[in-house]
């Protein structure tokens, strides 16, 4: 326990004393919601389906949360060749409780970076359609950072250095966020596109959350939930497990 | 004081067709200072890393401090410290914090932490530094405070990997009297590898010298010279390992220093 409590605090530390990266993590989604907000805004106007920003919002949130996650799990594989983390692996404490220790640091850093994603987009004009669903939204961040986290702990695990890091920004984190409906609805996609969305864990995150922060659901909540619960526990079992292998 | 503190025998391992380590036996007396010596690509950190829990031999026994660091991981983590090849310190993190990091992860009880914090981060004389970031501290300063934090839980044994490599000869010399210190006060066994003979011939009780994955000798360093009928340990080393420059095929781990040294220069 005190593992998993002192890795976090130690991630949490480093995160607020590096003023650019959190600028830097603020700054694309910030982009994001400005350009697409405002540029698609009148489009989606004309076609009868309300206020953009209030559906690119939830979007975009969660877009943040995946890129910091995969990127705080997949650090590892710098920290465990020259950094801290070989520290840790050769202290008496299990591999599990690293593991989990850095999850929920990297996990929380993702949410922290959400939840300021979530104030500048209320600055440019968006509003939760209810207050009440605030916590559930919550839980939804959470678990998105959660599963995102491990899964690129797990990644980590599996590669030797920083080659395949391109590639699993290319072919895995770019198409989870483009192809999730973070940036345009469900209904109505041509047939393969619609089954990879179905695919796309990712999906659930944006789901649950549009659902909860304003109102719009593909999926419906429960799904959501149950999707992604699952899965976080699924890729935290398998990245434990591939942590727990790793040698040096 | 003749007890054996680390046994090794038949030690091997395989990467794929590659023989890293063949068949190494050797032992190290309880409170000795012990070094390890080879070519770059002889298996000295291969070995290091089955003897410290992180790579699992593919065959053979070893023994550190009685326990086995294949079936009883946690025994054996818990006997020896360690300071790696390359910094393994927490660059956004004060020295103490470093220091109060390792504590915790190593059980040191909270009543004794603060003391004994204060008084290694002494021993090494950084603790008028102790609030710095350690990303503001200097190679020598950075290595000084990894060998007070692999102290900090009263190791058995302490392994150093090439702990000099890179520091000017001022810090050199202040780190071999720490380990002398440790070794002939504490009895800590101090296990090191180094490129530099001249150090290993002034402190080391006794040299293993480790070539293609073989042991090629072990002894004093006086009985290594005596043997090989040369006057130096560097002689006696070259003469045991040959001349011909050794060519190690870059691994990930290499890549990434030269990423790493990339990133540190802008």
């Amino acid at each position: 326990m005190t593992t998993i409590y002192i890795l976090w605090l130690r991630q949490l530390k480093r995160f607020f004393r590096s003023r650019s990266r959190v600028l830097g993590s603020v700054a694309q989604p910030l982009l994001f919601l400005i350009a697409l907000g405002f540029g698609f805004g009148p489009i989606y106007q004309r076609a009868g389906r309300g206020n953009f920003m209030e559906f690119l919002a939830p979007g975009i949130i969660s877009m943040t949360i995946l890129f910091s996650s995969v990127f705080n799990g997949i650090e590892i594989i710098w920290d465990r060749q020259f950094g801290f983390l070989k520290e840790t692996l050769v202290a008496p404490v299990s591999r599990m409780g690293i593991m989990l220790g850095r999850t929920a640091g990297g996990a929380t850093v993702s949410l922290l970076q959400a939840l300021l994603v979530f104030v500048l987009s209320m600055a440019v004009g968006f509003r939760p359609a209810s207050w009440g669903n605030l916590p559930l939204a919550l839980v939804f961040m959470v678990l998105i950072a959660v599963l995102f986290t491990a899964m690129g702990t797990a990644i980590a695990s599996l590669l030797e250095d920083f080659q395949g890091f391109q590639v699993i920004m290319n072919f895995l984190v770019q198409p989870l966020f483009f192809l999730s409906g973070a940036l345009f609805p469900l209904e109505g996609l041509p047939k393969a596109l619609g089954i990879v969305a179905r695919v796309d864990l990712l999906s659930y995150g944006v789901d649950g959350l549009r659902a909860t922060l304003a109102g719009i659901s593909y999926f419906g909540l429960g799904t959501d939930l149950v999707v992604l619960m699952l899965a976080s526990l699924v890729v935290l079992a398998v990245g434990s497990y591939l942590f727990s292998k790793i040698q040096i | 004081m003749n007890e054996n503190i680390i046994e090794v025998s038949g030690l091997t391992k395989r990467f794929g067709d590659l023989v890293a380590v063949n068949d190494v036996a050797f032992t190290v007396t309880a409170g000795e200072i012990f070094a390890f010596l080879g070519p770059n690509g002889a298996g000295k950190s291969t070995t290091i890393k089955m003897l410290t829990t992180l790579l699992l031999p593919t065959k053979g026994k070893i023994l550190i401090d009685g326990h086995d660091p294949v079936s009883d991981q946690d025994a054996v983590r818990r006997s020896f410290g360690i300071v790696f090849q390359d910094p393994s310190l927490d660059d956004e993190l004060t020295a103490y914090e470093n220091m109060e990091f390792h504590a915790i992860l190593y059980k040191v009880s909270p009543a004794q932490r603060a003391k004994k914090i204060e008084g290694l981060m002494k021993f090494v004389e950084l603790w008028d530094r102790k609030d710095g970031l350690v990303k503001t501290f200097s190679g020598g300063m950075k290595r000084r405070l990894e060998i007070a934090r692999g102290l900090l839980h009263d190791p058995r044994i302490f392994f150093l990997d090439e702990p000099t490599l890179g520091l000017d000869p001022q810090t050199r010399n202040h780190i071999w009297s720490y380990l002398n210190d440790l070794s002939k006060k504490d009895g800590v066994t101090v296990f090191f590898t180094t490129h530099y003979m001249e150090e290993a011939e002034k402190i080391a009780a006794r040299v293993a010298i480790i070539d293609h994955g073989r042991i090629v000798a072990c002894d004093s360093p006086a009985g290594l010279k005596s043997k090989t009928k040369t006057s130096t340990l560097e002689e006696a080393f070259l003469n045991l390992t040959g001349h011909e420059i050794r060519d190690e095929e870059a691994t990930g781990a290499d890549r990434m220093r030269q990423h790493r040294q990339m990133w540190a220069r802008r």
